[in-house]
């Protein structure tokens, strides 16, 4: 763990902690690896405590609970109180499954700041298909009593090809809700959401409609909410600036205890990501391999190394340059500049393919432990 | 935005005003994000404490910092404030 003197290492601000690779929820784009089903393990609530003092003395200062469902913790409010008392500024990235009136007064007292509540649809039907349970009239009470209670409210909508057509009643649906915030997060393509992208990825006509409906409501509600819409990179010719470098900024805990730059690194090969039960923060965060390996740009390769352009995107996310090239250390292959950027154009078309037959072959891949184990075998 | 000049100025319930040891700096948080504050910043917003109205926020500052001809900088720095949501009017 030498040789990485040279380069100015930033403190942590932002930490997320998953807490639980359990969720009730079976997103067919959920961000948690395929093969989630084979970490059993989580971490203590000790430990969890632990983890968040370091990286508090450290400078994270943005902390988000998250999952899984992070409600399925039964220690929530413990961790929520401790982080309080460390000057935590506390996120609940919640579905909102299972969350009660009396826990949502618990955790304000506990000092919890925020509550972010997904949606997956503006129809009852189109959610509950989508969650893989019935939910939607219980998210929206959840969203209602979240306001009650003095919490800001960020509702959050993935957007993928399913329910992007919903655009104007997403939008009209949190107006009513009184949101706060709303994002709209167009699908990252990673995790189960790659394995589904042909029948998730919209098309450019699909996606660019929408984000005028949303850039045309943004100035009607300006002063009520404010609408955060995370673009869709694969429609972009520049690739975004992931985790805002790595080993800046971000630090994420994996259930099983395992700190990794962002929360797809897992996956990439190599890195040895560590384990919070053996290391200390400090030690994770300016000693280890897996922290200082895409630190700085000495690791940029061609078209990167020479340009101008690499202070801003950092080459891009080095998890989906892995994914979709097989090569961690390349650009990012939306970025237009790619000798891999096909790969975008293929994905694409044969996304767009997919959406044009009248039935389709393949079904979505629901998020559940069934389908996980499933992956796991396949890459064992 | 512009500031009315008779009501009390108060800061956002839903956002948080917190030194920040690391970085040596006042913040503003809220959900998911953070801004820095530069310490004139930070003194205007920690008078906004629901008590007072800009001229007093003028006055308070002008006498504790010994000098005078803050207003114009207070106002326009209250106005953005106003404008992010980061303080409140009514």
């Amino acid at each position: 763990m030498a040789g990485y003197n040279n380069i100015k290492i930033t403190p942590p601000r932002w930490l997320l902690a998953e807490l639980t690779y359990a969720c009730p929820l079976q997103c067919p784009y959920c961000s948690n690896p395929l093969d989630y089903a084979k970490y059993q393990s989580e971490l203590s609530t000790d430990d969890w405590k632990r983890v968040l003092t370091e990286a508090r003395k450290m400078g994270a200062v943005q902390l988000g609970f998250s999952g899984g469902e992070p409600l399925t913790r039964q220690d929530l409010p413990e961790l929520v109180r401790h982080a309080r008392e460390l000057g935590y500024y506390s996120n609940l990235i919640t579905s909102g499954y299972g969350l009660t009136e009396d826990k949502i007064i618990e955790l304000k007292q506990a000092g919890l700041d925020h509550i972010q509540v997904s949606i997956q649809a503006s129809s009852q039907e189109l959610n509950d298909h989508l969650a893989g349970t019935s939910s939607y009239f219980h998210k929206k009470e959840v969203a209602h009593l979240v306001k009650k209670h003095g919490y800001p409210m960020v509702l959050c909508v993935v957007i993928h090809r399913e329910n992007i057509h919903q655009m104007p009643q997403i939008l009209a649906m949190a107006e009513e809700l009184e949101a706060d915030y709303l994002e709209l997060a167009n699908t990252q393509y990673y995790g189960w959401a790659h394995a589904n992208r042909d029948l998730l990825l919209p098309t450019q006509e699909q996606f660019k409609a929408a984000e005028q409906i949303a850039q045309a409501y943004k100035e009607k509600v300006a002063g009520k909410m404010k609408i955060y819409y995370v673009v869709p990179d694969f429609y972009e010719d520049r690739p975004k600036a992931c985790m805002n470098g790595w080993g800046t900024t971000f630090l994420t805990i994996a259930p099983d205890g395992v700190a990794l730059p962002c929360h797809s690194a897992r996956d990439l090969p190599g890195l040895d990501c560590p384990d919070v039960k053996a290391f200390s923060i400090e030690q994770i965060w300016n000693e280890s391999k897996a922290f200082n390996f895409f630190r700085g740009q000495d690791w940029m390769q061609e078209p990167c190394r020479s340009c101008d352009e690499k202070d801003k995107d950092f080459g891009g996310c080095r998890c989906q340059a892995y994914l979709l090239t097989g090569d961690m250390y390349g650009a990012d292959p939306v970025c237009a500049k790619s000798p891999d950027h096909h790969v975008i154009e293929q994905a694409i078309a044969s996304a767009e393919a997919t959406a044009k037959m009248t039935v389709t072959e393949k079904p979505l891949i629901f998020r559940n432990s069934k389908n996980s184990r499933k992956f796991s075998t396949e890459n064992s | 935005m512009a500031i009315n000049p008779d009501q009390i100025i108060k800061f956002s319930p839903t956002h948080r005003l917190q030194w920040e040891e690391v970085q040596q700096k006042d913040v503003i948080l809220y959900p998911e994000g953070m801004v820095e504050l530069n310490q004139s910043s930070a003194e205007i917003l920690k008078l906004c404490d629901g008590s007072r109205n800009l001229e007093r926020i003028i006055a308070d500052l002008e006498q504790k910092f010994e000098t005078t001809g803050l207003k114009d900088d207070i106002t326009g720095f209250l106005e953005v404030a106003l404008k992010n949501g980061w303080i409140q009017q009514h």
